[in-house]
């Protein structure tokens, strides 16, 4: 077994785009469901926006990066509108179903190839890098140190992808914490009680609502900004790794998003790595392959026992438990 | 807590016990010839017309014509399922009626949205209270207040826009719970309040809006005698401050106590209409409400227990003092504790 490789390999995952985009995901969810109650289940139908909304503007419409990047944002906006009128005057139950039937929806237009053109159906799309790695200051070569080593544009994706995760945090912890976010925390709270204080609940459900779509959305634009976009990454899956990512951190805070995305990551790809070399050197009695899926049902259990004991997650305050009522 | 909190002594339920209190005077020349349901008044704050809901096959309410005097404490009374929560939620917007129309200090309305009928003035509570349990009390109180700069979207994200109104607002909430005596609770959790304190904590979040009118739903119910006694005095001092008050109660004593005006209801329908006293005598309302032994305890209307004669007021009087060193024993303790 090659601990070293498995170390490097999860020390790498810590400043992994992917791990950046699940954070920005996370904290959208975090906005939706940790402050304002709105259980949406439907984080890849939001983050699958942001992707193709970034790629196709740049390979259909010629735009450069930062503008397609913006239209994904518009997109999940849109989507997060279109979703809220009929749902948020509704039980908060409604939400759920509709937010997951609707990113199953957008992932099957993605995957038909009646729109074959613009979104290249089952295989994506590609090749839309040149606008972004243009805009690159940084000079030819590899930086870095360890697992961090990477080439300029690799650099480029992960400052960028830091810079949106780090504006959107301040952005959140700032109207958490003012009047606005305790307004939506009263929203969570008891809807009737705030509607009897006053307060349009419908407007602010919705303002939470796109302000949470957007941030996923962002995520998935930083997602898809080193790699390529794929309809077959935008699944069902996707939406329950950014909650197990938010529960692990604490759903009510702003840092545990991030910080629950970041131990998901670095505890998947440890597994990922750990869990075929010891099958490989017969310490585990199965396959490669099927150690390979052991993860998965290891990261299901975690959930679990997550929910069942602490549901707060890691930073969440003790008494408040969002799952307690 | 940055701001000041105004020294914890609320003199008038603090000084004298509550048995003590000297009645305060009831407002009387309400209404405008004989008091029958539907009767005019001098100065309406709420005026209802042919306001009526159903639900399936029952009609809930069916409020032919009701006005609401203002500057009065108003009780609303009638047995379970006589339709008084369901006229609280017509009124407050809370719920559409089929048909009907009514307006509020002159102002139509109909098909309102709850949470501008609480804009205009006009605050509500709830029968099952509802305290934001993972809120803190202080931010209970400062979620009451309307016209928050810091609420709307684009002006929270910059603190200078609203820090100065939210320091006032706190000011205000810590003297409103100072009154309610809930100031030692303003940074716990609701959720760790009991119910009593509950109710208070509703009742003080409401006046955070500086409402015209005050709509409480039951708000004695599961509430201790003691309790019960200041939260009477409470409402009192709404009226002198010039707050109208209306609410659904089913504790005799307390109607009669504090209200000025009694609208008693049956079946979703007004039935009768009167002060306190005058309504308490009609035989409608004792058959369909009061029943005839009101005054006797139960255990003489069973025949378990001899009438007592006269003894039993000033017994049970005594019993209320009681309790009540009792309770400010504890809170004295309390209050030793969290220092």
């Amino acid at each position: 077994m090659d601990w070293l490789q498995i170390l490097s390999n999860t020390g790498a995952a810590i400043l992994a785009p992917t791990t950046i985009a699940y954070a920005l995901a996370a904290l959208g969810l975090a906005v939706h469901f940790g402050f304002a109650g709105l259980l949406n289940m439907g984080v890849a139908g939001f983050m699958a926006l942001g992707a193709y909304g970034y790629a196709i503007s740049i390979l259909t419409f010629g735009l450069p990066w930062w503008a397609g990047a913006l239209i994904g944002l518009g997109a999940a906006a849109i989507f997060a509108l279109i979703l809220g009128i009929p749902t948020l005057r509704l039980r908060g139950d409604y939400l759920a179903i509709v937010t997951i039937a609707a990113a199953e929806v957008l992932r099957l237009l993605f995957l038909t190839t009646t729109f074959d053109e613009v979104t290249g159906s089952a295989d994506g799309l590609s090749g839309y890098h040149g606008s972004f790695r243009e805009s690159n200051p940084i000079p030819d070569g590899t930086y870095g140190f360890g697992p961090w080593t990477y080439n300029e544009n690799d650099w480029w994706v992960r400052i960028i992808g830091l810079i949106t995760l780090a504006v959107a945090t301040f952005f959140v912890w700032r109207i958490i914490h003012s009047p606005w976010g305790r307004v939506l925390k009263g929203i969570r709270e008891d809807e009737d009680a705030v509607r009897a204080l006053g307060k349009n609940v419908f407007s602010y459900k919705m303002q939470a609502l796109v302000l949470g779509g957007v941030l996923i959305a962002a995520g998935g634009v930083v997602y898809a900004l080193p790699s390529a976009v794929n309809p077959g990454i935008y699944v069902t899956s996707l939406t329950f790794f950014v909650w197990t990512g938010l529960l692990l951190g604490g759903a009510a805070t702003v840092f545990g998003p991030l910080l629950g995305s970041l131990l998901y990551w670095i505890v998947f790809t440890f597994l990922g790595n750990v869990l075929p070399a010891l099958a490989q050197s017969g310490i585990l009695p199965i396959t490669g392959i099927q150690a390979g899926t052991l993860r998965y049902i290891l990261i299901g259990v975690a959930l679990m026992l997550l929910v069942i004991f602490r549901p707060q997650g890691i930073l969440g305050n003790k008494k408040e438990l969002t799952f307690v009522k | 807590m940055s701001s000041e909190i105004p020294a914890p002594d609320t003199p008038e339920t603090n000084a004298a016990p509550p048995t003590a209190s000297t009645p305060r005077a009831k407002t009387t020349g309400l209404h405008v010839g004989d008091a029958a349901p539907g009767v005019a008044k001098v100065d309406p704050i709420i005026v209802a017309d042919g306001v009526r809901r159903t639900f399936g096959g029952l009609t809930a309410v069916d409020v032919d014509h009701l006005e609401i005097p203002r500057g009065a404490i108003t009780a609303l009374i009638g047995p379970n399922g006589a339709g008084k929560t369901t006229l609280f939620n017509l009124l407050t917007g809370f719920d559409r009626p089929n048909e009907g129309s009514w307006t509020f200090d002159g102002k139509s309305l109909s098909g309102v949205p709850a949470f501008k009928v609480a804009r205009m003035g006009q605050v509500r509570t709830f029968q099952l209270t509802k305290a934001l349990g993972l809120l803190t009390v202080l931010e209970n109180m400062k979620l009451g207040a309307t016209g928050q700069r810091g609420e709307r979207f684009w002006q929270s994200l910059i603190p200078a826009m609203w820090r100065k109104q939210d320091t006032e607002l706190e000011t205000r909430a810590m003297e409103l719970l100072t009154k309610f005596k809930l100031d030692a609770k303003a940074g716990d959790f609701a959720a760790s309040l009991s119910g009593g304190q509950r109710k208070l904590l509703e009742m003080a979040r409401a006046l955070m809006s500086d409402p015209k009118l005050v709509m409480l739903d039951e708000p004695m119910a599961g509430v201790n005698p003691a309790l019960t006694q200041s939260l009477l005095e409470h409402i009192l001092d709404l009226k002198e401050e010039g707050m109208t008050v209306l609410f659904v109660e089913h504790d005799m004593h307390m109607v009669r106590h504090i209200a000025d005006w009694v609208v008693v209801m049956a079946e979703g329908r007004v039935v009768a209409e009167g002060d306190p006293y005058s309504v308490m005598q009609d035989p409608a309302v004792i058959d369909a409400y009061l029943g005839a032994h009101q005054e006797l305890d139960l255990g003489v209307v069973t025949g378990r227990v001899p009438a007592p004669e006269g003894a039993e007021s000033s017994a049970s009087a005594e019993a209320l003092e009681d309790l009540l060193e009792e309770i400010q024993a504890e809170q004295a303790a309390d209050e030793e504790e969290t220092k």
